[in-house]
């Protein structure tokens, strides 16, 4: 990360409009293109002002056709430019889910990198934020299923800016997750003009040598919090900020668990084939005779997203959390 | 409503080889030019569905009649130009100058074979269906936004016009102008399901009125026709005039691919008269003798000048036995990612999986 010596307090919508702001500046051939993200500036207003700033050309109001936008946008990013796309919600990103699926992802593959897919796809998920039904989904284990597509989800507005703009720099497709509760939720340090934090790395939020905490999007902000609680029963958690979820930080993950030798995986998507089971796997492999107990999972259920009077029961949060970690300190 | 009226099948020479109106395309040297690019198309398929037959390539979708469609479109376009198949589309691309030695190897189970010629803008075959209208859709609106006069051409069968994304490529070039040719091969058959189970309308090419854009249903097995109508909505597409559907209504004689078998769904018989009465190449012969314009010597020489090409390019297939195994790891990202590293380590030390 570099380090840059103006820094702004931002929400971390606002930290996304910066980074598009930053590469639509720099970079030509980058485009936005999505329901909505012309003169409304989208639905959450993360382009709000682009429009104005860059005009029609390159800040472009589709039909609404997820399958026609994503699909559309591969044959732009097939023929030298750069889309960035806003699905408005991630429970509506299924129409164009096989356009991800068996061409975004397979073109580098089939074409052996004659033509490849720099897009990036961003995404508005998960739940806590009351919103109607389907507006909820945290999928995004069948995203980090799929060969060939990087899945990145910041928790912080500072980590937004950065990971985004390195998202769509980056030479092939990038599913860029969005957590709408942390949206609004405070604003952070974003350093100003152009700065990227690298894909594929985490980030540790709280050092602590009890238990390891693993989370992303809208859960980091519950592990800290169970972090807090568990600090003032003397459990010192090391609270690990996952930041993309394909490919996994291995070396972050293995250095906080030998560690700790336990771990609480937190995520708000079912437990069953959930991103989750793919972090035991990792643990497993490296660090197998470093744990001292089961690791545990604090998940949604297997059961779609609730409307929103069920939702704070569905939903992860600090009470249960620190009961895993309960559990697992006194195994 | 029957609206065959208004999309009339355009035909420039008929099944019998009559010219029916004047049109600057007919002439002997472009009739010469299509019959030799579609007797070697013919002979392509039959030499892969051999092939197939003899254990020597994997399945095969074959596309025995439809030869005029394909030769007719595709010698309409030019260097610089996109063209998206289907699975079906070798006579395109093979005539748009792909490699005949990879369009084997596809077919031979092996990834490389999707690489077109460098310079050549040829999107391997599409699988599943409709999806590459999309991508034709995106690659042309590309060219547009670079200012250049370069079009794509896409091609998809009958059953492709049910999906959403044809829907969704027809209103993306309507809406945003797009110079994209959307070219229909209308074989009358999905795999074994008939047209009437995909629609009720009576034409595929009156769902251009849907979309605003010109529409027009030609004889595919007519290759003037094909050429002629092809060539006016490319040059409408490099104009900037937008996009066009075409519907070329064809019939493929044999299976959808070798792996089934078409009496089962319908009377082969229909296929043996189709190919007396509207064949795309005897239709061609037909009009040269009638202008006595037919070598008899020509077409042997054309016959054993396309076998010798054939044979060369099985030679040269068969000296890949499978595809080296790093293809399967080296292009699913353009940087290294470690899970695909490591898995790719583990494969050729013959280490456990994690």
């Amino acid at each position: 990360m570099s380090i840059a010596v103006n820094m702004k307090k931002l929400t971390m919508v606002q930290a996304i409009t910066e980074a598009l702001k930053v590469v639509l500046e720099e970079d030509e051939s980058v485009l936005v293109l999505g329901e909505d993200v012309g003169r409304n500036g989208g639905v959450f207003r993360a382009t709000d002002g682009l429009f104005e700033a860059f005009g029609d050309q390159r800040v472009i109001d589709t039909p609404l056709a997820e399958s026609g936008l994503i699909g559309t946008s591969i044959g732009l990013a097939m023929n030298g430019f750069k889309p960035i796309v806003e699905i408005q919600f991630l429970g509506f990103i299924y129409p164009g889910f096989n356009q991800i699926v068996t061409h975004a992802t397979r073109i580098r593959t089939r074409t052996q990198s004659r033509y490849s897919v720099p897009m990036t796809i961003r995404v508005p998920y998960g739940a806590g934020v009351r919103a109607p039904e389907i507006h909820s989904d945290s999928t995004e284990a069948l995203f980090a299923h799929i060969p060939g597509l990087k899945v990145v989800v910041p928790s912080t507005p500072h980590d937004a800016k950065g990971l985004l703009i390195s998202s769509i720099r980056d030479p092939d497709p990038v599913l860029f997750l969005e957590p709408m509760k942390m949206y609004r939720t405070g604003k952070g340090d974003v350093p100003n003009g152009n700065y990227t934090i690298p894909l594929g790395k985490g980030y540790r939020r709280r050092s602590g040598d009890d238990i390891s905490l693993f989370a992303w999007g809208a859960m980091v902000k519950v592990a800290e919090e169970a972090a807090e609680k568990a600090a003032a029963k003397g459990m010192e958690c090391d609270v690990i900020d996952l930041r993309s979820l394909y490919p996994l930080d291995k070396e972050l993950i293995a250095e906080s668990v030998q560690k700790t030798g336990r771990a609480v995986i937190i995520h708000e998507a079912p437990s069953s084939g959930g991103v989750g089971s793919e972090l035991i796997s990792i643990i497993n492999a490296t660090s197998f005779l470093y744990m001292k107990s089961p690791i545990k999972k604090v998940t949604g259920y297997d059961a779609p997203v609730p409307l929103f009077t069920l939702e704070d029961d569905y939903l992860p949060d600090a009470n249960k959390v620190l009961r895993a970690i309960e559990e697992a300190v006194r195994f | 409503m029957d609206l065959t009226e208004q999309f009339p099948l355009i035909q420039l020479v008929n099944g019998e080889g009559k010219q029916l109106e004047e049109n600057p395309f007919i002439t002997i040297a472009n009739a010469k030019r299509f019959y030799e690019q579609m007797l070697f198309s013919r002979m392509f398929d039959r030499k892969a569905v051999n092939l197939q037959r003899q254990g020597r390539i994997g399945t095969y979708a074959p596309f025995e009649g439809q030869e005029g469609a394909q030769i007719g479109s595709a010698l309409a376009l030019e260097d610089g130009d996109w063209m998206f198949p289907t699975y079906r589309d070798h006579a395109a691309t093979a005539a748009f100058g792909h490699s005949l030695v990879n369009i084997f190897l596809y077919w031979k189970g092996c990834i490389e074979g999707c690489v077109p010629p460098e310079g050549k803008h040829i999107f391997p075959p599409s699988v599943p269906i409709a999806s590459q209208i999309l991508h034709a859709t995106g690659t042309a609106w590309a060219e547009k936004k670079k200012g250049s006069d370069r079009v794509s051409l896409v091609y998809f069968g009958d059953g492709a016009t049910s999906e959403g994304d044809f829907h969704e490529g027809l209103n993306f070039a309507s809406v945003f102008q797009i110079p994209v040719v959307f070219f229909n091969q209308n074989n009358g058959y999905a795999i074994s399901v008939p047209i009437e189970r995909q629609m009720h309308s009576k034409t595929i090419a009156q769902k251009s009125l849907a979309y605003d854009m010109p529409g027009v249903r030609v004889d595919g097995n007519d290759v003037f026709a094909v050429y002629s109508e092809t060539l006016k909505a490319v040059q409408r597409a490099r104009k900037g005039e937008g996009p066009t559907l075409i519907e070329a209504v064809t019939w493929r004689y044999g299976a959808h691919t070798t792996t089934d078998e078409p009496s089962k769904y319908r009377d082969q018989k229909e296929s043996e008269q189709r190919r007396q009465s509207e064949d795309p190449i005897n239709r061609v012969e037909k009009y040269l003798r009638a202008e006595n314009s037919w070598d008899d010597h020509w077409e042997e020489e054309l016959k054993k000048k396309a076998e010798d090409r054939l044979q060369k390019a099985v030679t040269e297939m068969e000296k890949t036995k499978k595809s080296d195994e790093e293809l399967m790891f080296d292009h699913v990202f353009g940087t290294d990612v470690w899970p695909v590293q490591e898995q790719k380590k583990r494969f050729f030390h013959k280490e456990s999986e994690r």
